[in-house]
């Protein structure tokens, strides 16, 4: 078994139009930025894919990364909990314009819809959200004497994920809080393509060790000193 | 209601601040909202040890690393980055909201537009303009079993910041146990406000015209005391 491939081109090649993709991270901090760039190059060149739903707790920040994603205008819809940064403009523009739509979930119920999606959970109940805006038009009941609201799952086609090691059987690590929604999302989608800074052979990351195993990750790049966005942004970067 | 005096007496951010963390048992694994209740951790009373819990997950986090020495992967729910303490933990999303709902921390302290007598509190959005933005803050009203309030008393304008019912949109219902303001300490009790502490420089009379729903006393009411910082 070998779930490695040669490029991050390679590794997106398969995400089509109006595909559902989930994207790992919490602002910068494990956001797979080559993963994400891969498919805004494929997008200048082909013109697809467009039309993505793309799940991920932020908006994007600057004009990198996920915020590049969406000022190429290949998102219709962002399922996030918090679409403000510190240069949130190009998610803000775009809504306030009504060319993106988007479903605010708390960011609690985020993970657990995610992780619900990928545990083959189809509905929960949570006390997040009870009596305000966003529980409109939930099923409501009541437990030992608490109200609490239904959530569905969420579920995707694909999952751009960023991990520090992996191995060519998919186990992964992570480095310190960049893992996040990351194991959550490799759980929750048809296709999980991962970026980690380090591949190994099998044996090369400790059983002990393991935060993803190597069930939920269908291919795995390498991509060395992987950038971060909030670097990128210091450095007033853009992309393209 | 001028709010002039409010202005001259009441305490600073930081005092509001130094006043909650006097709360936090030895032990307590805490979650502090983003912005003014992110200064709690400092006034950490001696000899005490509080984890401080952040949404995107890490346990036991510290201070911000000195300029350049950042590491982007390590950093808290306000995108800020931290430190790591001995003893800190790493978990995913999922693990760290089980924290919050699961009733595993002991005090989370939150901002707030305005909160209601009832404990019903709104602190996630003015409106229906702009870009609407919730995060963690409906979860992290759920599970704790603390939820304060660190704020001011009144609004820049001089208007009370509590009040009857908040016509806001809200957070959640009936969560809040107590508030921190810059001019007082108050639980809410089976549906009021109930005055434990106010500033010895303003009276009950001028305390409760700046406060927007009746202001209950039960026994006496303390001084509230702050060292000068």
């Amino acid at each position: 078994m070998d779930k490695t491939i040669e490029s991050v081109a390679e590794a997106v090649a398969g995400i089509g139009d109006g595909a559902v993709v989930m994207i790992g991270g919490f602002g910068g901090s494990g956001a797979p930025i080559e993963l994400m760039h891969a498919l805004i190059d494929r997008h200048r060149q082909t013109g697809s894919p467009k039309g993505l739903t793309v799940v991920n707790n932020n908006a994007g920040n600057g004009h990198v990364g996920l915020a590049a994603l969406i000022e190429a205008g290949m998102v219709a819809k962002l399922v996030c909990s918090f679409p403000r940064s510190a240069d949130p403009r190009v998610f803000t523009e775009k809504y306030l314009a009504g060319e993106i739509e988007l479903e605010l979930v708390p960011q609690g119920t985020l993970a657990e819809r995610i992780r619900a999606g990928g545990a083959g959970i189809p509905a929960f109940y949570t006390p997040t959200s009870y009596g305000t805006q966003l529980a409109q038009g939930k099923p409501v009941a009541e437990f030992e004497g608490r109200p609490y609201v239904q959530e569905r799952w969420l579920k995707a086609d694909f999952a751009l994920i960023k991990a520090h090691v992996a191995d060519r059987h998919g186990n992964l690590t992570y480095n310190k809080a960049a893992r996040n929604f990351n194991p959550l999302m490799c759980m929750a989608a048809r296709e999980t393509i991962v970026q980690a800074a380090q591949v190994v052979p099998a044996g090369g990351i400790d059983p002990e060790h393991v935060v993803t195993p190597g069930i939920f990750v269908n291919r795995v790049v390498e991509v060395p000193e992987p950038q971060q966005e909030e670097l990128l942004n210091r450095a007033g970067a853009t992309y393209p | 209601m001028t709010g002039t005096t409010h202005d001259d007496i009441k305490l600073s951010n930081a005092q509001i601040a130094w006043r909650a963390a006097q709360d936090i048992a030895d032990g307590a694994y805490v979650n502090l909202g983003i912005g003014l209740p992110e200064a709690v951790a400092r006034y950490q009373p001696p000899g005490r040890e509080a984890i401080f819990h952040t949404e995107n997950g890490i346990l036991n986090f510290g201070e911000a690393p000195p300029e350049g020495q950042e590491d982007w992967d390590l950093i808290n729910a306000g995108k800020k980055a931290v430190t790591l303490k001995p003893g800190a933990a790493f978990f995913h999303h999922a693990d760290s909201f089980a924290m919050v709902r699961g009733g595993h921390l002991d005090v989370a302290i939150l901002g707030a537009y305005q909160v209601a007598q009832n404990g019903d509190l709104a602190n996630w959005s003015v409106g229906a303009r702009g870009v609407p933005a919730v995060g963690g803050a409906m979860d992290l009203v759920h599970g704790a079993k603390r939820v304060a309030v660190l704020t001011e008393h009144v609004t820049k304008k001089g208007e009370p910041k509590l009040v009857e019912r908040c016509a806001l949109p809200l957070t959640g219902v009936g969560c809040v146990t107590r508030v921190y303001t810059s001019l007082a300490v108050i639980d809410i009790e089976n549906g009021r406000f109930m005055l434990r502490e106010k500033l010895p420089a303003i009276g009950l009379e001028e305390l409760q015209s700046l406060t927007g729903a009746e202001l209950a006393v039960d026994g006496t009411v303390a001084d509230l005391i702050v060292p000068e910082f």
